[in-house]
């Protein structure tokens, strides 16, 4: 008995529907219910509480917290795009040799080759008041003290955010730029365009659908990061999942969940709208 | 060891048993285990969970020496232990729980109590945790979560905490120790540390770090804040609405100003933090100190005229344990304390809650130094072998009940922990 085609096009779809079902939409759906419940010393009570949400909405505890969200995510965006965008143009369009461009990019992975923990670790003694970069600065007679804002700051958050996700925002815009036909590039040369206005012009707007995915990775990866901030800051910056993390480590879910519930339409947002103007499926097509 | 004519015959009994059938009897000999004899022990598997500075593989490997029947032990960090204990207590069958922790297990059916009369080292166990007295008569301390608050229940049921001895005990007191800021005498001058207040010293600006997190983090700060003048409490250890709020107004006071250079979460943090030289003065734990002087830093735990402030980790049995792998349980935490593990973790600098049965197991010199205060004869090693005090050095604070004697407030999990935690919110995010 052979099915219809719609009927076809169901059962090609049930298994990855069934998986999504189980594995995403039911846990989403607790964790909704359980921000609705209250809470005592490492337990929910399975009691109507509007207290959570209200706490969110009311207090200028989660105003600071997005503040210091979006400014990191500001920052990274910014600082990735530029640098991202500088490497991967230098390595799509002026490196001659496949092979060359190939180390390059092997190049760019090695940070990753070590163990996260490690890299954590291994800022201490780089930025640390008696690390080499104090170290240096004092010797060449810049600095008269050593610069204590280096570590355990918002500086030291933020470069470690650029140090783990430049690549994440080089690899799509290089994946783009190596798309463009470069009879393009030469029709436009042959017209008399100076190289920036090559960028601007022609490779600027084919790259687009790589920018967007770039940056739903980097607004992804740091509006969900709690460790690299706890880390670097020293546990003196508090952002929107790090409250969620310091509640669950005190056992308190339901205001855990309505916190995640709320970063959750927040995130979907600030994607569906990436998504609206930006048409990634070319991108994804070929 | 003590042992009374009964245990002596059986134990007799069962050495001749044991070496007869060739079963792991060697070690026995010496330590009095297995008192347990069954054929089919040695199936029995007993999970053990706790944290780095409990449950040591070293310890292992000797209780499965000692012991007829298998130990297995699982380290993990506080925040899984908890979530395993609530969501999978069959998992395990022994949990190492601090002070600070044994408020989420009670009432909930989750841990089982050991009868007085199964522990066999109760009467023998520092009047501290028996009584909440200390050897000279005097009351320990009760701000915070003491000793006495969490030993004993009321019934076997094990629904409340009863503050008055039962034969109930909410669980067999493993370690102890009195904890302070831990400092770099190198780096800090000629100020003298005496005084919790010096965590706020101005002098001290961007070089002091705190432990992350309220139940440890909170009493270390309200600590310096009282030392200081800063805020009044009634108990420090249970603060009511408006006391949490004054702390936390005052602490986002100091942060602003950059008092505070860092707050760990993990011992090698704050390791890292000391021996870098990034913080001059912090809250340590005790085999942090001693790793920072095992790598030939100085490092001093300095005791302060407020008091230490005290913890203490007991070894709860989970409900689920019934018939032989209970006794088998109840057999391992009585070897627990027999000796061999206490003079293990005591070289870390934690007490140990039967010093009688971790003497032998110690040379005159290290108990000496770790429990008398003494100085040193010769060299003082670590639990693994490296050299960690050199001859003639006194322990910090001195002998055991010099420090455990002046307890300021012990670790704790209040009644307010919702709206501490909430407005710890606030200070880590201004």
């Amino acid at each position: 008995m052979t099915p219809s085609p719609r009927m076809a096009s169901w059962l090609q779809v049930a298994p990855m529907a069934l998986i999504l079902f189980c594995l995403v939409l039911v846990p989403l759906a607790l964790i909704i219910t359980v921000s609705f419940m209250d809470y005592g010393f490492a337990e929910v009570i399975p009691e109507l509480l509007w207290e959570n949400y209200l706490d969110i909405f009311t207090s200028s505890l989660t105003l600071q917290l997005y503040a210091q969200t979006f400014k990191f995510v500001a920052i990274v965006w910014a600082v990735t795009f530029l640098l991202g965008f500088t490497i991967a143009y230098y390595l799509v369009f002026h490196v001659r040799s496949g092979a060359a461009r190939a180390i390059c990019f092997a190049a760019c992975a090695i940070p990753f080759w070590t163990s996260g923990p490690i890299r954590m670790v291994s800022w201490v003694p780089l930025l640390g008041r008696e690390g080499l970069v104090n170290k240096a600065l004092l010797g060449m007679g810049l600095i008269a003290e050593p610069l204590s804002w280096l570590l355990y700051s918002e500086f030291s958050v933020v470069i470690v955010y650029i140090n783990v996700l430049t690549l994440a925002m080089l690899g799509p815009i290089a994946n783009s730029m190596s798309k463009i036909d470069h009879s393009l590039i030469h029709a436009a040369r042959d017209q008399g365009a100076t190289e920036w206005q090559i960028i601007r012009l022609v490779i600027f707007p084919l790259i687009k659908p790589g920018i967007a995915i770039g940056s739903i990775f980097i607004i992804t990866a740091v509006m969900g990061d709690s460790f690299i901030v706890k880390q670097m800051s020293g546990g003196q910056i508090n952002t929107a999942v790090g409250a969620i993390t310091t509640e669950l480590n005190a056992f308190q879910y339901p205001p855990a969940a309505a916190k995640s519930v709320v970063m959750l339409v927040i995130v979907i947002a600030l994607v569906a709208s990436i998504l609206r103007l930006v048409d990634i499926r070319k991108e994804l097509a070929k | 060891m003590v042992n009374n004519n009964d245990k002596m015959t059986r134990r007799s009994l069962l050495k001749g048993a044991a070496a007869v059938t060739g079963a792991a009897a060697g070690s026995g000999v010496i330590t009095g285990f297995p008192t347990i004899w069954a054929q089919n022990i040695k199936d029995i598997k007993i999970t053990h969970i706790g944290q780095s500075y409990s449950t040591i593989k070293n310890i292992q490997e000797q209780a499965n020496k000692d012991l007829g029947f298998t130990i297995e032990m699982q380290t993990v960090d506080l925040t899984t232990q908890m979530n395993r204990m609530l969501t999978q207590p069959k998992t395990i069958d022994l949990a190492d729980v601090g002070n600070t922790s044994l408020r989420y297990f009670r009432g909930k059916n989750i841990v089982q109590p050991v009868t007085a009369k199964e522990y066999k080292w109760w009467d023998k166990t520092v009047p501290l945790f028996r009584d909440g007295t200390y050897p000279n008569g005097q009351k320990a301390s009760l701000q915070g979560f003491a000793p006495i608050k969490s030993q004993y229940y009321t019934d076997a049921k094990g629904t409340d905490y009863s503050m008055t001895p039962t034969e109930w005990l909410v669980g067999v007191p493993l370690y102890y120790n009195a904890d302070t800021l831990g400092v770099r005498p190198d780096l800090v001058g000629n100020v003298k540390i005496d005084s919790w207040a010096r965590l706020l010293d101005p002098a001290f600006k961007g070089k002091v770090a705190l432990q992350d997190g309220v139940n440890v983090g909170v009493p270390d700060a309200a600590m310096a804040l009282e030392a200081n003048g800063d805020v009044k409490y009634v108990d420090k250890g249970n603060m009511t609405k408006a006391e949490i709020d004054q702390t936390i107004a005052k602490l986002i006071e100091y942060k602003k100003a950059g008092q505070f250079r860092s707050f760990w979460t993990n011992f090698d943090q704050s390791v890292q933090l000391m021996a870098s030289g990034e913080v001059v003065l912090q809250s340590m734990w005790s085999p942090a100190v001693t790793e920072v002087r095992t790598r030939g830093i100085a490092c001093t735990f300095q005791a302060l005229k407020e008091g230490h402030r005290g913890w203490y980790i007991m070894m709860l049995a989970m409900s689920h344990l019934e018939g032989l792998k209970r006794e088998c349980a109840i057999e391992y935490m009585n070897w627990y304390n027999s000796g061999w593990a206490g003079a293990f973790i005591s070289r870390q600098g934690f007490y140990n809650t039967i010093p009688e049965n971790v003497k032998p197991f110690m040379t005159p010199n290290e108990y000496a130094y770790w429990y008398e205060g003494k100085p040193a004869t010769e060299n003082v090693l670590n639990p693994f072998g490296k050299v960690m005090e050199k001859t003639g050095a006194v322990r910090d604070g001195g002998a055991l009940w010099d420090r455990m004697g002046n307890i300021g407030i012990w670790n704790t999990l209040m009644d307010e922990d919702r709206y501490l935690v909430r407005r710890w919110q606030d200070f880590i995010a201004a």
